[in-house]
């Protein structure tokens, strides 16, 4: 196997009694790449993200991330992976710096290093103000940006990112983006999933699922000449036009 | 094995601070036990203390005039009224001035003498029922007693019964109330307190980021519980001590014993958190379900306010799934009784099997909603 592919997903199969949520997921993702996942609600992509993240067990198929067996190796996948939710995610009652010290505990990052990344991280952000402030106080685009920068204080091989920019002004979810693309060039791989078709391009490679399968899987700009589309849009509604569940 | 030591402490300190940081959640957790506890000891009471009676005394004799002062040394009858005649009665009672009349015959001493008969008719106000039968006793005690003191004769009756209150002589509804109000806060702090702070990391998506850490549910769970083992457990001190200094509680048992049995409790009630947690995905559910599930039943069916044994028989088998008779039971024979272990060793492990029930079901219940 290429040392550069971190997800390497084949035949996955994940059933909950009679309905298949994932039906035979087959991809690959590389390292430092940007990796839509889209589909319509419904479609099977929460599960697969639980999956990947080491939540679920599959019920059947190879799966393999950061070098860690989806199904023996759950424990190892949870530590090498960072996680960022549509939910705001960070303790609104602690401070900016124990929010970071809290989740960079947890993930085992030395009390030395903590100090260290805390520092760096406050400084990028221009947070210096709100150190020792409740994280109640940040407006809600600061909050998401210091929420993806908590999630990172690991140094993930791979970050999942569900839905990250939900509710958020168009000018937040532009910089948030450049975060995105910071964070890819330093070599992490960033696993995303959005309703937003406009951040779909943004991505090197999108899958889009209906019905719990990938039905369409390449760069946006083939996507769009194979759909004979001007936009992710159109394509995005070409496919999930067919869908049996919605 | 460091580093998970590592994680777990920093998220039981931020457990802390979630807790500290909420001022109004703060002065509800240590105001509770001491307003409840003052309530129940001085408010909720079915002691007679200087209940209120009037006299309607048609002899005015020596031997009448005695009874009526054995009444009122009793301490626990005052006299507010002296009645001249028979609608009186009636009307002290509806205006309230008094809960019960005492009506003595005309010739009581002569009468008493003579025939070694007289009559004493009591009137009491059963607007309120319970008082009203308890005044009676309380009066027709004293009376017959004082019959029988002055009837010159040897005891009439050939069983005399003398009866002596073990343990609590006086009869003090303290006793009921403080271990009954231990129970009740200790539930309230630390099944309600768990199942909503659990409830809120869902309801906020906080939960996820943590399920997707490196942290295993149960440190998870148990990050999320240890910090109210401690305030439940400073909460139970707290009535302890007002219970001893204030309402002069005895504390006659081994205070090791107690505090282990409290513990014992904490945790039961922690893991009947966890487990209503795990049913309920908003705060307010939490809120409903430790209201219905733990509150009512502690306060109607743990021997608390109402007696078991006068309970119908299926709520008497239904008391004994009730964790807090467990607990108020064994706090009743350690502190009051002053008994050991040999005693409460029933209750221990009525508590030890609820503890390892609740957190087995609710461990299946994480695991089925992961």
């Amino acid at each position: 196997m290429d040392s550069s592919i971190v997800i390497s997903v084949n035949k996955l199969v994940k059933k909950f009694g009679n309905f298949v949520a994932n039906d035979n997921l087959t991809f690959e993702v590389g390292s430092g790449e940007i990796f839509g996942f889209l589909g319509a609600n419904g479609a099977g992509k929460t599960t697969a993200i639980r999956i990947l993240c080491g939540l679920l067990e599959p019920t059947s198929g190879d799966i393999i991330v950061a070098g860690f067996n989806g199904y023996t190796q759950r424990d190892k996948i949870k530590a090498n992976i960072g996680y960022m939710s549509q939910k705001f995610s960070l303790y609104e009652d602690l401070t900016v710096w124990e929010n970071i010290r809290l989740f960079a505990g947890i993930y085992g990052v030395s009390r030395k290093l903590i100090q260290e990344r805390a520092n760096l991280l406050i400084e990028n952000l221009g947070l210096e103000d709100y150190r020792n402030r409740p994280v109640a106080d940040l407006p809600l685009g600061w909050k998401q940006k210091l929420a993806f920068s908590v999630a990172m204080i690991h140094k993930p091989t791979i970050i999942f990112l569900d839905e990250p920019t939900g509710g958020v002004d168009p000018i937040t979810r532009r910089r948030f983006w450049e975060m995105i693309y910071e964070a890819a060039d330093a070599g992490t791989t960033v696993f995303v999933t959005t309703h937003y078709m406009d951040e779909a391009e943004y991505c090197n490679r999108i899958s889009i699922m209906v019905d719990g399968k990938i039905v369409a899987l390449d760069t946006p700009s083939a996507l769009k000449a194979e759909y004979n589309a001007e936009s992710m849009d159109e394509v995005f509604v070409k496919l999930a036009r067919n869908s049996q569940r919605v | 094995m460091k580093r998970s030591n590592n994680s777990i402490w920093g998220f039981i300190r931020k457990e802390f601070f979630h807790i500290f940081r909420d001022k109004k959640t703060l002065l509800l957790i240590f105001g509770l036990p001491v307003a409840q506890l003052l309530l129940f000891g001085f408010v909720v009471t079915n002691e007679i203390k200087d209940a209120k009676i009037a006299v309607f005394d048609q002899s005015k004799d020596y031997l009448s005039l005695q009874l009526v002062n054995k009444l009122v040394s009793s301490g626990y009858f005052i006299l507010s009224d002296n009645l001249s005649n028979a609608s009186q009665i009636d009307e002290v009672l509806k205006a309230g001035k008094a809960q019960l009349v005492v009506s003595i015959q005309p010739n009581f001493a002569a009468e008493f003498q003579k025939q070694g008969v007289a009559s004493v008719q009591l009137n009491a106000d059963a607007s309120e029922p319970n008082t009203a039968s308890i005044l009676t006793a309380y009066a027709s005690a004293i009376i017959s007693d004082f019959a029988a003191e002055n009837s010159g004769m040897p005891q009439q009756t050939l069983v005399s019964v003398q009866s002596r209150m073990l343990y609590n002589p006086d009869l003090k509804s303290v006793f009921m109330f403080v271990p009954g109000t231990m129970a009740l806060i200790l539930m309230l702090i630390t099944a309600m307190m768990t199942s909503i702070s659990i409830a809120r990391e869902k309801e906020m998506g906080t939960m996820e980021v943590l399920l997707v850490s490196p942290l295993k549910p149960w440190q998870i769970v148990l990050g999320k519980v240890f910090p109210y083992i401690g305030l439940g457990f400073a909460n139970a001190l707290l009535i302890i001590i007002l219970g001893y200094f204030v309402f002069m509680l005895p504390m006659r048992g081994s205070m090791v014993l107690l505090l282990l049995v409290t513990l014992l409790f904490i945790i039961l009630a922690l893991s009947l958190g966890i487990l209503i947690s795990t049913v309920s995905k908003t705060q307010q559910v939490a809120m409903f379900l430790s209201m219905f599930a733990l509150l009512l039943p502690t306060i109607l069916l743990s021997g608390f306010i109402f007696p078991i044994e006068n309970m119908p028989v299926p709520l008497q088998w239904l008391s004994l799934i009730m964790p807090p008779r467990w607990f108020i039971s064994a706090l009743k024979t350690i502190m009051i009784k002053g008994e050991g272990l040999a005693f409460v060793y029933k209750e221990i492990l009525v508590m030890l099997g609820m503890t390892i029930a609740f957190l087995s079901l609710s461990i299946k219940k994480f695991k089925i909603r992961l």
